[in-house]
């Protein structure tokens, strides 16, 4: 093993415990060769040989015999009393099999109603009103797709139209309530606060500067390229559901489905296959998925149900749509002081967000971000509008991106304020001590925030840009330069505070090595893109020794894989990677005990080397981790169990934290008012890194869906409550077109309590770039007394400050 | 509803089959041929999802009838490696990490393709547009431009080039 030694030079000792000091690196570090391509190599996925041969399975591509397919009547109101619903002619029509209507969910056992992740509750089918336009009204059941969408045009509901209320502030006013079925009459959903009131208002009163600016973070959608589905399977003989679904958490879904439904748990089997994107949009249980289940209990028959590109844009879970005013004060030197900040967090018809139990608001009192700072209080408020319910990630963990949008542009204004760089007001407020305890609670594990800084401006030429716009602008040309340094938190969670629906949100791996020295891993996550049957294969790759090609990973069926609460806000790698690590650090100590009694030494007198124990000094001596797998079954110590495997549930200790600094360059068409991004360097500080390839990846999709809203997603509705933004030609997704070329790079500042180090990537990017960006178009507007400016930044929002400002008309 | 017989071949083998009028291209892919790799994405030919060629066309398949393809010759991402090698595209996609949940990737493949059967040297802009039709959600596009360049270069000069690491035993 000799020719490994060049590698271990490379190899930082992991850090352990508490101790939360640890120098930079910037080169990934690799102890394994390309043959057993453990943590550190750029392996090629294993799951790309189906995907780029059309042989993937996706829900859609599910055929069972006898499939009957269900289809939905929507709302066109957004606000409507039911008057009446005659489904005769549907019933009527051939291939037409069954219509269910809320009266018929309700005969079933209270079905009309469903929980939501919030403890709030949701209509699946309404019986008296609906409350958000495209809301599901009943389903039919048909022998063919085309069939079920035709009898959908021949049910005729009458509606007695409602007054809608669209905007969050008249919802607080209560002249209109959305959920009359409450006890409480009132839009007002509840108030949640952080910080510490008081100190915050003492700093405020004694600082020296003082910005303000409210902000709206707008509805979005998420729009995987695959939508949502379902195909339910009941057998009626065997009072077995088997569920093929789009879901990110499968777990979680099977015990909410027997919860709701009261089909006990064993008799329940949701597989999720492979999934055409989820980004937080197939976390929630929507009407549609419970309407298929019922379908399928009914008639006994598979049933497939999946939606059109308008009814996920139209009616499934949207993110964002915050409301904020958000303060910060600064002491006479350009030291932040305090954050104060106050939101209305519009959550539609229920508060179905996908936040952990006891966080209304998500993880938003992360928003003191990258800054040290004496003092803040945080206040959010939900209340109820007459819009799809919701409040999913959108590729980021829990409201992240809310706060990091908030904090990053108050940063800007009052960097603006103090006629200081943006640049060095953010050096001179970076949090520097690690683990630091944030003013709202949060202890950060580990960080290197100027490093990564540093290597933005280095990498982007940051002064030279400052001169090139100076020149630019005294010619009279737009261009723009804006940093993010952004603080993530991620990986939840540790079970004393974080929970869906009271289960804790552990996550779990099992791994069975086989006599033949291969292995099946199995997860309680779900990737849907992420590419976690390679990465996890590294991790074991990296702990046992055996290549990561021997590693078959399963994640999905709930029948076979451990339970785990699934992936979203970048918790699997700080999760269920975690477990996968310690899974096999138990498999590791029992092969141990094994080599031992095979080489008839002491375990003391054994050192691990790779993929092997050897005796230490006489490394000829040794067993491979495939002669212990071997020996597992066919010569193991007596008295020892057979057999080599183990499950770990990993309960994380705290979240990870990762960061990043972003810097975006855009030029503005004085003509048009249209931005062109034309570089944006991201440096990334994740941790140790898995897969490096896979790393990028994650980071360029992420900052793609961070350009998106930042220049052109908004979900839109007008005065009635009518969605606007229900197609791609409205809906405007970024293409290869307006993307630019992203550049990336890396620090890495390990996490000290995650067993490898990591701390999670997939959503840092979408978190950190839109503030980038928009701090870029202020920044190349800012002399003609432009502040702000509100998400997505059209050309029409541009053209019309340079037309106010006089410079165009 | 009316029905037709058509008969047509699809990635080299030829089929006769009775549709409605109002079948489309990709449900009758999907459904009646059981060729799942085609997937759909949106209805209002915007995704490229559900792109395949059409005698050597590419074609958004969610806005054709297959009555429409009667006589022609379709290909899907199902008849893109041939012998089980392969091709070029799909190398570059797997080498350069052009896919992650692998939803638009038929689709980008079969667009890229036309691409590079039209224009087998294209510069990055040009292939940024020759894509613009297929939208990605997760990689952010840098990839699947390398991949396409590494189609195209391997084609060309019929050269491989170092990418990603495979793990062997
Ligand atoms: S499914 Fe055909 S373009 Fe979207
Ligand atoms: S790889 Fe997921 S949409 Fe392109």
């Amino acid at each position: 093993m000799s020719h490994l030694d060049d590698r271990f030079e490379h190899h930082t000792p992991k850090p352990e415990g508490a101790s939360a000091k640890v120098d930079l690196v910037d080169e990934v570090q690799i102890k394994t060769p390309p043959e057993i391509c453990g943590m550190g190599h750029r392996m090629k996925r294993k799951e790309d040989p189906r995907f780029i041969q059309g042989k993937g399975n996706y829900v859609d591509d599910v055929k069972l015999p006898g499939m009957l397919y269900m289809d939905i009547v929507r709302s066109p109101y957004a606000h409507a009393r039911i008057v009446s619903i005659d489904d005769s002619e549907a019933l009527a029509t051939e291939g037409v099999v069954a219509v269910i209507k809320g009266q018929d969910l309700e005969a079933a056992g209270g079905l009309h109603w469903m929980p939501t992740l919030m403890s709030d509750t949701q209509m699946v089918l309404p019986i008296d009103k609906v409350v958000y336009y495209a809301q599901e009204v009943c389903a039919v059941v048909a022998t063919d797709r085309y069939i079920a969408a035709d009898a959908i045009e021949k049910i005729f509901v009458e509606y007695e139209p409602l007054e809608p209320v669209v905007d969050p502030h008249e919802a607080m006013k209560d002249k209109v309530i959305v959920r009359e079925d409450k006890e409480q009459k009132t839009n007002h959903i509840w108030h949640w606060e952080a910080g510490d009131k008081e100190a915050t208002d003492r700093v405020f009163s004694e600082a020296a500067h003082v910005v303000e600016q409210t902000m709206h973070i707008p509805r979005l959608h998420v729009s995987s390229i695959e939508t949502c589905g379902m195909v339910a399977n009941y057998n009626k003989a065997t009072e077995h559901m088997q569920i093929y679904m789009t879901s990110q958490a499968p777990h979680a879904h099977r015990t909410v489905f027997a919860l709701v439904s009261g089909l006990p748990e064993h008799k329940i089997q949701i597989i999720s296959p492979d999934i055409g994107g989820g980004f937080g949009g197939k976390v929630p249980v929507y009407p549609g998925y419970v309407c298929c289940a019922v379908a399928s209990l009914v008639t006994g028959k598979p049933v497939k149900w999946i939606e059109d590109r308008s009814e996920n844009l139209q009616a499934d879970s949207f993110a964002r749509d915050y409301h904020i005013t958000a303060e910060m004060a600064a002491d006479a030197d350009g030291m932040i002081t305090g954050l104060r900040v106050k939101t209305l967090s519009d959550c539609g018809a229920a508060d179905a967000a996908a936040n952990p139990s006891k966080f209304p608001a998500g993880l938003y009192s992360i928003c003191t971000g990258s800054y040290d700072m004496q003092a803040a209080h945080i206040e959010v408020d939900g209340v109820y509008t007459t819009k799809p319910p919701g409040g999913v990630a959108y590729r980021c963990s829990f409201r992240v991106t809310e706060a990091v949008h908030m904090i990053e542009r108050v940063t800007d204004i009052m960097a603006a304020e103090l006629g200081q760089d943006p640049a060095e007001l953010r050096r001179k407020n970076f949090i520097r001590e690690f683990p630091y305890k944030s003013p709202t609670g949060w202890e950060y594990d580990s960080g290197n925030y100027e490093a990564a800084l540093d290597k933005a401006m280095e990498t982007i030429g940051y002064a030279e840009l400052r001169r090139e716009q100076a020149e630019k602008r005294a010619r009279g040309e737009l261009m723009g330069i804006g940093i993010s340094s952004f603080t993530e938190v991620v990986g939840a969670g540790p079970s004393r505070d974080y929970d869906i629906l009271g289960i804790k949100m552990f996550d779990s791996a099992e791994i069975r090595i086989h006599p033949t020295g291969k292995a099946i891993a199995r997860f309680g996550t779900k990737s849907q893109g992420q590419g976690h049957e390679t990465t996890y294969a590294q991790i074991i790759a990296e702990e046992l020794g055996l290549p990561a090609a021997d590693v078959q990973v399963e994640e999905g069926d709930t029948d076979t894989a451990p339970y785990g609460l699934g992936t979203y806000a970048s918790r699997s790698t700080p999760t269920a990677g975690a477990a996968g690590a310690m899974a096999a650090r138990k498999i590791k100590a029992k092969a141990k005990k094994i080599a031992a009694y095979l080489l008839e030494v002491g375990e003391d007198d054994l050192e691990w080397n790779v993929d092997r124990f050897q005796v230490k000094g006489s490394p000829e001596q040794a067993k491979t981790i495939q002669d212990i797998a071997f020996a597992a079954y066919t010569n193991h110590p007596p008295g020892m169990e057979a057999g080599l495997e183990a499950t770990d549930y990993y309960d994380p200790p705290n979240l990870t934290f990762p960061f990043g600094t972003y810097i975006c360059v855009v030029d503005i068409d004085k003509g048009t008012g249209e931005v062109k991004v034309r570089r944006f360097v991201a440096i990334d500080d994740c941790g140790h890194i898995i897969n490096p390839m896979v790393v990028e990846g994650q980071v360029h999709g992420g900052l793609t869906m961070g350009l998106a809203p930042a220049l052109f997603e908004e979900i839109v509705y007008d005065e009635n409550g009518q969605n606007l933004s229900g197609t791609f030609a409205d809906y405007l997704l970024p293409t290869a077109v307006e993307s630019p070329k992203w550049e990336t790079g890396h620090t890495i500042t390990p996490s000290p309590h995650h067993p490898l180090g990591a701390k999670g990537i997939g959503e840092s990017p979408t978190v950190g770039a839109p503030p980038a960006i928009v701090n870029a178009v202020v920044d190349a507007l800012s002399h003609l007394g432009v502040k702000h400016i509100e998400i997505p930044i059209t050309p029409e929002k541009v053209w019309k400050l340079l037309r106010e400002a006089g410079v165009t008309d | 509803m009316s029905k037709h017989t058509i008969t047509l071949t699809v990635n080299g083998n030829e089929f006769t089959r009775e549709v409605e009028s109002r079948t489309l291209l990709v449900h009758f892919v999907r459904e009646d041929l059981d060729l799942t790799g085609t997937h759909i994405g949106c209805d209002t030919t915007s995704c490229g999802a559900c792109t395949l060629l059409v005698n050597g066309r590419a074609i958004k398949s969610c806005t054709m009838f297959a009555v429409q393809a009667n006589g022609a010759a379709v290909e899907t991402i199902e008849g893109v490696a041939q012998n089980g090698d392969l091709h070029p595209l799909q190398e570059g996609f797997w080498e350069k990490h052009g896919l992650q949940c692998g939803y638009c990737t038929p689709g980008m493949i079969m667009s890229a393709k036309q691409l590079l059967e039209q224009n087998p040297n294209p510069t990055e802009e040009e292939i940024r547009w020759g894509i613009s039709g297929n939208l990605c959600r997760c990689t952010g596009y840098n990839k699947i431009v390398e991949a396409i360049q590494y189609a195209a270069a391997k084609a060309r000069e019929g050269q491989t080039e170092a990418g990603g690491e495979e793990a062997s035993s």
